[in-house]
């Protein structure tokens, strides 16, 4: 993680994590914003980490940032959440609007004001689809103007920028997409519900009214498609994966405390949850390799768009995705049997009910269901097999 | 253009008409006119792929299941074209 450091920042990673700890049973409890967290990743320069140091960035990979990620998941899964959302998004601006100087010139703003961004993809009446909308990009001459209903916007309230899909004009197509930069000042939001959920709840991740104006250059000329299967899909399943690690490692971090502390109390004799431990430790490695090769191969081929753009890459990718929150559940769960009742109380410093609500969002907020239906119809076409090239 | 182009183009935009789902009628699509802009939906896009390997008797393989080679039905005549030899 030193490696990362950026030595004109106040804060380094460490600092950052170790601010996330402090507040993330509070974060938790009472369903908030991690804003200490999210002012230390400003301190720390960390949401400008994923922009090109030609532009004052961090210019990390996505290896690197899936690996902060999980450092801040596993002190607190809701600020981690919140970074690799962030990023996913400040991904899609710098990797497909570059072309556009007033993108170029928001992306400077994020380095040298740590701005805060969010998406609104989703939206209400459109069945779950982020690759078609209803709402419409209305021109009119150096100016949009945009409606959107949507369901769910995590952070929206404490965002600096919305990405916002939606039809390219009110004559295109529902899957004739453009992303949209709505800056704050140029951003109204209604919220239309309540963020009181199991897990993830520091996310705050209401429904909202969007109602957005301004510069038409703020429409990223690049089609959503593209930015979609080559940027943001696999930027966000790999994070969400580095997020999720982080919070495997918090459980195994307790289940493995809760093994040797009854070790330490008869030397000589192997615990018999030190066999549970082992098996464990099996599922952990599963995880941290299902996500650690999604980023090396994301990282060796991100400019090359034919190999992004392949439906051997989109059935893989989604399958980290499934495969990753699949393994968090089942290591949260093998961690809690491990620790058995201190596991179980909420005033034990073993207990697990945290990561285990958290863990479940991984399989839910975006459904694995619905990756599974989408796999589903690429299997209908594909030939290939995983790690098989094109 | 060969006969045996022209009848392909025939045979793909009778494809689209039953697979495509296009908001908008075949007939009203250019040849080189983006299927994705049109409205062709990528879930619409696999049933395209999967009735044209039927009709043609082919298998696509991987590396042309790319969205650029549906982008248009020039597009997939120009792949039909490099399969069928």
């Amino acid at each position: 993680m030193t490696t990362l450091e950026r030595p004109t920042h106040a804060l380094s990673v460490d600092d950052v994590v170790a601010v996330a700890a402090e507040h993330a049973d509070a974060v938790d409890r009472d369903a908030r914003f991690p804003a200490e967290s999210v002012e230390a990743m400003r301190a720390a320069g960390l949401l400008s980490a994923s922009i090109p140091a030609s532009l004052g960035g961090g210019g990390y990979s996505l290896t690197d940032l899936a690996r902060v990620a999980r450092a801040l998941g596993g002190a607190c899964a809701s600020t981690a959440m919140i970074f690799a959302m962030h990023h996913t998004q400040v991904l899609s601006l710098s990797r497909h609007g570059l072309s556009s100087p007033a993108v170029a010139d928001l992306l400077r703003r994020i380095v040298s004001e740590q701005l805060l961004v969010a998406s609104a993809t989703t939206e209400i009446n459109i069945g779950g689809d982020v690759r078609t909308s209803g709402c419409a990009v209305e021109l009119d001459g150096d100016r949009y103007r945009l409606t959107k209903n949507a369901p769910v916007i995590s952070y929206g309230e404490y965002a600096d920028v919305v990405l916002v899909t939606a039809r390219r004009s009110v004559d295109s197509a529902p899957s004739d997409q453009v992303l949209v930069a709505a800056l704050r000042e140029d951003l109204t939001l209604e919220k239309t519900g309540t963020w009181d959920t199991m897990g993830f709840r520091g996310t705050c991740s209401p429904g909202f009214m969007l109602h957005a104006t301004g510069s038409a250059e703020h429409v990223v000329p690049a089609p959503y498609a593209d930015i979609s299967a080559q940027s943001m899909l696999p930027s966000a399943h790999v994070l969400w994966g580095g997020a999720w690690t982080g919070i495997a490692d918090a459980a195994v971090r307790k289940a493995r405390t809760s093994v040797q502390k009854a070790a330490r109390k008869t030397p000589g004799v192997t615990p018999p949850a030190a066999a549970r431990l082992a098996e464990l430790m099996v599922v952990h490695q599963q995880l941290h390799d299902t996500v650690h090769t999604a980023a090396t191969t994301f990282d060796a081929h991100a400019d090359d768009a034919r190999f992004l753009g392949s439906i051997g890459f989109a059935l893989s990718i989604n399958a980290v995705k499934v495969t990753a929150s699949n393994l968090l559940i089942d290591i949260v769960a093998r961690a809690l049997l491990i620790c058995g009742i201190a596991g179980y109380r909420e005033d034990s410093e073993l207990r697990m009910s945290r990561h285990l609500r958290d863990s479940h969002g991984s399989a839910i907020m975006v459904s694995n269901e619905r990756i599974l239906a989408h796999n589903a119809q690429l299997t209908l076409v594909h030939k290939g097999v995983p790690g098989g090239g094109l | 253009m060969s006969t045996t182009a022209a009848l392909d183009v025939d045979r793909i935009r009778q494809i689209l008409a039953t697979h495509g789902k296009l908001p908008v009628a075949v007939d009203a699509v250019a040849d080189d006119d983006d299927l994705y802009d049109a409205g062709l939906t990528s879930h619409a896009s696999v049933n395209v792929m999967i009735a044209l390997e039927d009709e043609f008797d082919v298998e696509f393989p991987d590396e042309l299941l790319q969205k650029a080679t549906f982008s248009s039905i020039t597009a997939i005549a120009d792949a039909l074209a490099t399969l069928e030899q």
